[in-house]
């Protein structure tokens, strides 16, 4: 299951950081796709939902929203790989504005 | 308990198999593969129900370690000199990763000029590291280090490795009668690990993780408190010790004779010893002599050198390492205890014993000479050749 985003509460005592490097997993808290020069967009009438894009995603941001194939841009580094991936040509990159 | 006849290694292999750690990885390495060799038979016939991991580096072995420890697994290594040096990357990852990890280190000098006897140059180097240190005198402390070493570790206030010394050949090889204390008391002493930094499948944790400038500063001041509560849980340790197996340890410092004394070495390892006989000697010509052991260096006895040494005339600090260009590294860590309390007596330094040079009891009585006497500040003890400049 892919962690969803979380309200971050600035920790204001030190007792409230954990004593060493660990805690709950999939705490994210913080948007990470800053440097993205170019985004992959899905056409919907194209995709066949098989989910290749998923298996081949290194960082894990592809999911199903709505019953259709998604992609988190909160996270997406717009590597284009899902763009290879696609046997059926239905992702194609476009420039962020 | 039951008395045997054991060299420091052995006694500390003993102290290791009682606490009955899930993991071992350890590089065999002179002079500490004799508490290798002890554990791998114990392991292999059927004693010691440890995973034994055979590493092919220093720094693999303590890799294990923390991967072990991440598991939640009780976890041991030992090392010695280049094998710590080759581990060191290891070091602050095990610290800052909180990960209460015990390793003996076989104290011996470093490369170059290549040499395997024994000096306190290569544990001094890692003082930075978070991890605790403390050296022992005789074997027998050897062995209750062991046990001691993960009591303190392991508390939740401290959770920080500890890094137990044993002078290379001087300790590690010579022979005692030791006391080893029975597995049903050690059960007493020592109760099982636990932890929430391990990995987990009904609470899954991020472990091992990256903290940027937002929060670093944070982990590390946590990291040093972690180190500083240790103080306190050693002297628990201690009377728990004491309590269970009716052997008892001073705390941080061991003070001989420093009450009513003029003049005091202070020095760590196993040359305490001779450094008490020399003094035992120059107090039957009337002179007031003293020994400070200090037995753990981080955290450092800032308090307890202070306090004992506040009626003291002068100093000498006697270590067998040197920050070559500036001074011996105990003798500086001394001399800030000493200036924080306002302490004002003369301070002098005796490097000595590097690459395994016998210190001798003339050495350590010239040492005192030159600590009534006064004179240059940091001095070569034992050289064998006339170096006036």
């Amino acid at each position: 299951m892919k962690p969803t985003l979380k309200t971050f509460n600035k920790p204001t005592h030190i007792g409230e950081l954990p004593n060493g490097t660990y805690f709950e997993a999939g705490h994210l808290v913080s948007k990470n796709a800053g440097w993205r020069t170019k985004r992959p967009v899905i056409d919907k009438n194209k995709c066949k939902g098989c989910l290749e894009c998923y298996l081949y995603c290194p960082d894990g941001v592809i999911g199903k929203a709505d019953g259709k194939v998604a992609i988190d841009y909160d996270f997406c580094k717009g590597c284009g790989i899902c763009v290879k991936s696609c046997k059926f040509n239905a992702i194609k990159m476009e420039g962020e504005r | 308990m039951t008395k045997h006849f054991l060299s420091g290694n052995e006694a500390f292999a003993y102290g290791v198999s009682l606490a009955k750690p899930d993991v071992i990885s350890a590089y065999p390495i002179t002079p500490q593969t004799i508490v290798v060799e002890r554990l791998a038979e114990m392991v292999e016939d059927g004693s010691l129900k440890s995973e034994f991991i055979h590493v092919e580096s220093e720094h693999s072995a303590l890799s294990c370690a923390i991967g072990a420890s991440a598991a939640g697994a009780r976890a041991f290594t030992a090392t010695s000199s280049q094998g710590l040096l080759y581990m060191a990357e290891c070091l602050p990852y095990a610290s800052g990763g909180r990960f209460p990890i015990v390793m003996m280190n076989a104290n011996r000098s470093t490369a170059l000029p290549w040499n395997i006897y024994g000096d306190q140059r290569d544990s001094v180097l890692m003082m930075d590291s978070g991890w605790i240190q403390v050296y022992a005198e005789t074997a027998q402390e050897s062995l209750d280090l062991a046990l001691m070493a993960f009591y303190i570790a392991e508390d939740r206030r401290v959770m920080t490795p500890v890094m137990v010394n044993l002078d290379g050949f001087v300790l590690t090889h010579t022979y005692e009668v030791v006391d080893v204390p029975s597995q049903e008391l050690v059960e007493k002493y020592l109760p099982p690990y636990e932890t929430e930094n391990k990995l987990d499948m009904d609470s899954p944790k991020n472990l091992g993780y990256s903290v940027g400038p937002d929060y670093n500063l944070e982990f590390k001041y946590l990291e040093h408190i972690g180190v500083q509560n240790a103080a306190d849980v050693i002297v628990e340790a201690e009377n728990r010790f004491a309590e269970v197996f009716g052997r008892s340890y001073p705390g941080l410092v061991d003070a001989y004779l420093c009450e009513d004394a003029d003049y005091v070495i202070i020095t760590l390892g196993t040359i305490a010893g001779l450094c008490r006989e020399t003094a035992d000697l120059l107090r039957t010509n009337g002179i007031k002599a003293g020994v400070l052991r200090l037995r753990y260096i981080r955290p450092f006895p800032n308090y307890e050198i202070a306090e004992i040494l506040k009626n003291t005339k002068a100093v000498g600090v006697l270590e067998k390492d040197i920050s070559f260009g500036n001074e011996g590294t105990i003798y500086t860590n001394v001399n800030s205890a000493l200036y924080k309390a306002g302490l004002k007596m003369p301070s002098y330094n005796f490097i000595g014993g590097l690459g395994g040079r016998d210190i001798t009891k003339e050495n350590i009585q010239e040492a005192y000479k030159h600590i009534i006497d006064g004179g240059k500040k940091v001095n070569f003890i034992g050289l064998e050749v006339n170096a006036d400049e």
